[in-house]
């Protein structure tokens, strides 16, 4: 594929990331602090993020599994996971992890494993989006290509 | 006999030769998200700040040395310390939790996620403080250097 083919792949793959609502304007944040200095600052923040959510996740399944539910444990894990989500621009995981702490509040048990459902639907599309966004850029960068920077007119 | 002069300790020197460089703050960040942490590092470098970035509030206390343990810095409490601004980070906008972090002293709040623009709003605030602070000190000192002037002439020395 020609390099210009690829660019133009990236921006509207990008462009189509936001317009789903997947990631949101936080993100171009993250790329603006990326620059030859610290040219792969995105990816490293992104990899911190799925290795944090993954343990998050982890805990969280385990604490919702067991007999007693122990909301006190539940709680911090979700607002973790939303302040990074956040962070990172990952709207709809910082969205579901919103509704996910309503449900903490009301100690509903049955609610809150749809939402760990939900919210880890969530994160994995994310994750799944980022890691192909990464793969293309990879690839620019391999035929010796600059990522162009991101326009968005909305 | 001219009168004895008190002597100050103020840190003016430091702030003289910190207007030259272009790191004019130190920042001493606390967040206990790996990621949050990764994040305002980057931030706060890229506007210009030197950054020491900790885990938690005791880590952080360990840092200043104020843990209690380790008081061989010889500060005690009411000391220079009490001057450092501390800025509230939180990812909650809770108006009364907010307005009671400034009641308590905290110079600003920054709501996450954090911004760039809000790094930046906050270093100038800071600096334009800090200037106002220095210009005041300066200006106490020139009026005892002046009152000791008119001591001494009174004084014929």
């Amino acid at each position: 594929m020609e390099l210009v083919q690829m660019q133009k792949s990236l921006q509207d793959y990008t462009k189509s990331l936001f317009l789903d609502g997947v990631l949101d304007s936080q993100f171009l944040q993250l790329q603006q602090l990326q620059d030859e200095s610290n040219p792969d600052f995105v990816s490293q923040v992104v990899t911190l993020f799925f290795q944090d959510s993954d343990r998050i996740l982890n805990d969280l399944s385990l604490s919702l599994d067991q007999q007693v539910v122990d909301f006190k444990k539940v709680d911090p894990h979700v607002h973790q996971l939303k302040g990074s989500s956040s962070s990172i621009g990952a709207q709809r995981v910082k969205n579901a992890c919103v509704v996910f702490r309503s449900f903490c509040e009301q100690q509903n048990v049955e609610g809150c494993h749809r939402c760990l459902q939900q919210v880890k639907q969530e994160y994995y599309l994310v994750k799944n989006r980022l890691e192909t966004l990464f793969k293309l850029e990879q690839q620019i960068v391999a035929s010796g290509g600059m990522i162009p920077a991101m326009e968005l007119g909305f | 006999m001219a009168e004895v002069m008190r002597s100050e300790t103020l840190n003016i020197s430091n702030n003289t030769s910190s207007l030259a460089s272009p790191e004019l703050l130190h920042v001493l960040a606390v967040d206990d998200s790996i990621v949050d942490r990764k994040f305002i590092e980057r931030l706060l470098r890229v506007s210009s700040c030197k950054v020491t970035v900790v885990d938690s509030a005791t880590r952080a206390l360990q840092y200043l040395g104020l843990d209690g343990d380790n008081n061989s810095v010889g500060f005690e409490e009411s000391s220079a310390f009490r001057e450092i601004p501390v800025v509230i980070m939180s990812s909650e906008n809770i108006l009364p939790r907010i307005d009671r972090c400034l009641e308590e002293g905290a110079e600003d709040f920054l709501l996450k996620p954090v911004k760039l623009a809000d790094v930046k709003r906050l270093r100038d605030s800071l600096l334009k403080a800090e200037e106002r602070v220095f210009k005041n000190i300066m200006h106490k000192r020139e009026l005892e250097a002046n009152d000791i002037f008119s001591q001494l002439k009174r004084a014929k020395i």
